[in-house]
């Protein structure tokens, strides 16, 4: 019982103080536009992906990758707040509690979930708008994969968290995880065609079968199934699913003995 | 009943000890203080005593519940309100108030009833709904001070509770902390490095390097120092303190600027002595004894942080970076 309130105090909080950050809201959903629109477009007119049929064109190919770009930021942001409520005391108010350390970290894993659901739904709302059809059914089934990637990746960030005793080291883990996380990916170019050292690191990146399983989704059943999905639906469910019980288990082991 | 036990207490940093071999207890509704200078070990106990680190070797008990084996019950059993300030800023007052009430797993119909009472002591009624940040520092401890007492705590832990805050604040959260042992009979555990608010305390602990030094009420420590404390200077202080000691036979110490000696009767001391010694004293002052004296009579150095050594200045960084478990 005291477990339940610990994590539903702690994920409040985190959806309460999102709201009122405007200009992260404004941020968070500005940031992965411009990548769509800009950086988008212009590869989308360079490279001209010449497997792609007809009426698919690059930034259908981005857009689900964007998706999982904003949920990978948002998600790994919210997790490294706990560095701050260190540096500000807050974690000592928590940590005093008494409420089971375990509890903490999952009600920051479900409240970093949360904010990332949130901005993946608004990022949803332009799929049409690009060309993508989203039924009702395809729009669940994207929500239960959106959460199970940002549960996978707020825990992920816990881990981090737990073990960074300031903010000054957020810039090295940022550059040499979570940017090499987002490249690897495929959400910018296939794993199809890349060098043999790099199919094994995007193989390896965890990212990987997040940005392909919201693809089977989106291109289900389309003339570009073949062209834009990599592995099977069952295979990248395993693999976020796995992520994210090993991630959370890691994470409230790592919190527990954290400083 | 003993609310809090602490037998042969003792933690290590590595091979630093920074807690040696503590005993102790203090009595339901007593206002403790632990009076130490910076570095002390002041800080360590009282993480101890709250589940935020692990001890060394040695056993503490707090409202019977063994620190180690049961953190959960202790951390129930007590509030504290650190130095530094633990509250979420971007939050307001009163969510402050409401997600401390849940993470102690009050219910909402008490809560609400607690609030008010809480707020009314430390009177801040009326910004209940305003963001922390926008707070002063005053305020916020207040808050801090309500937050900690809405569980109802056996022991109230104030780690410097008034470090940093202007006289009039200060005596307000005195005034604040006195009422709550009143009316609620919580038991007070506080540190600080201030001699007038050590004051404050039913029984003071003074602990320096790790060890409790001396443990008594205010009063009977003060007796430690055996009257008055006179305090002259001459023009050759070192000639001043020589003669006190050759000629007089008085335990003179050599302080800043001048010469200290303590004595039964300090108003008929200082005639004699000025007429004994003509044209030898430019200066003398006669004022009864504070717990700085006795600290300088136990510890041979005065509370003061820039007398700290080198190693003091390590116990005390060390005491700062494992602020938190």
């Amino acid at each position: 019982m005291r477990a339940i309130q610990g994590i539903y105090v702690i994920w409040l909080r985190d959806i309460i103080r999102f709201f009122r950050e405007k200009p992260r809201i404004i941020g968070m959903i500005g940031q992965p536009l411009l990548y769509l629109t800009i950086m988008g477009t212009g590869l989308a007119s360079t490279l001209r992906p010449v497997q792609l049929p007809a009426g698919f064109d690059y930034i259908d190919f981005m857009y689900p990758g964007i998706i999982c770009m904003s949920v990978l930021f948002t998600s790994v942001f919210s997790a490294v707040s706990i560095v701050w409520d260190r540096e500000f005391g807050f974690l000592k108010e928590v940590l005093v509690a008494p409420v089971p350390r375990w509890s903490v970290a999952l009600g920051k894993a479900l409240g970093g979930s949360t904010i990332s659901m949130i901005q993946a739904t608004i990022l949803l709302v332009i799929a049409p708008f690009i060309g993508l059809k989203l039924t009702f059914l395809a729009l669940i089934k994207l929500w239960l994969i959106l959460f199970l990637i940002s549960f996978a990746l707020t825990s992920f960030g816990i881990i981090i968290a737990s073990r960074m005793e300031t903010m000054q080291g957020f810039q090295v883990i940022m550059n040499f995880i979570i940017m090499p996380m987002f490249f690897l990916s495929g959400a910018i170019f296939p794993l199809k065609g890349v060098p043999g050292w790099m199919e094994i690191l995007m193989r390896l990146d965890p990212l990987t079968y997040g940005v392909d399983a919201i693809r089977n989704i989106f291109f289900a059943g389309t003339p570009a199934y073949e062209s834009m999905v990599t592995f099977s639906l069952t295979q990248d469910l395993t693999v976020i699913g796995v992520m994210g019980v090993v991630f959370i288990i890691l994470a409230t082991w790592s919190f527990n003995y954290a400083k | 009943m003993k609310v809090i036990e602490v037998n042969n207490l003792v933690k290590k940093y590595n091979d630093f000890t920074a807690v040696n071999n503590i005993n102790f207890s203090v009595d339901e509704g007593e206002v403790f203080g632990f009076l130490g200078p910076n570095g002390a070990g002041k800080s360590t106990t009282i993480k101890i005593l709250s589940t935020l680190l692990t001890l060394t070797s040695g056993k503490a008990y707090l409202n019977g519940y063994d620190v180690q084996k049961e953190p959960n019950k202790v951390r129930s059993s007590i509030g504290l309100v650190f130095q530094e300030t633990t509250l979420d800023e971007r939050l307001t007052a009163k969510e402050n108030l409401v997600f401390h009430a849940m993470l102690y797993g009050i219910p909402k119909k008490i809560y609400q009833k607690r609030l008010q009472q809480v707020l009314e002591i430390v009177e801040l009624t009326d910004r209940v709904d305003t963001l922390v940040k926008t707070f002063s520092g005053g305020m916020k401890r207040r808050l801090e001070i309500a937050r900690g007492l809405l569980h109802y705590p056996k022991v109230i832990f104030l780690d410097e509770p008034t470090v940093g805050l202007d006289l009039q604040t200060r005596s307000r959260i005195w005034e604040y902390i006195h009422q709550l042992r009143k009316t609620e009979g919580v038991t007070i555990f506080l540190t600080t490095h201030y001699m007038d608010e050590a004051e404050n305390c039913n029984r003071i602990a003074i602990i320096d390097n790790g060890k409790i030094v001396a443990l008594n009420t205010p009063e009977k420590l003060k007796e430690r120092v055996s009257g008055d404390i006179v305090t002259m200077a001459s023009a050759d202080n070192n000639r001043l303190y020589k003669r006190l000691i050759n000629e007089f036979g008085l335990e003179a110490e050599m302080i800043k600027d001048g010469v200290q000696v303590e004595t039964a009767k300090g108003e008929t001391f200082i005639p004699q002595l000025i007429s004994k010694l003509p044209n030898e004293i430019t200066y003398i002052s006669l004022r009864k004894p504070t717990l700085n004296d006795v600290f300088l009579k136990l510890t041979g150095r005065e509370i003061r942080e820039e007398l700290l050594d080198g190693k003091e200045i390590m116990r005390a960084r060390l005491g700062r970076r494992s602020r938190f478990k």
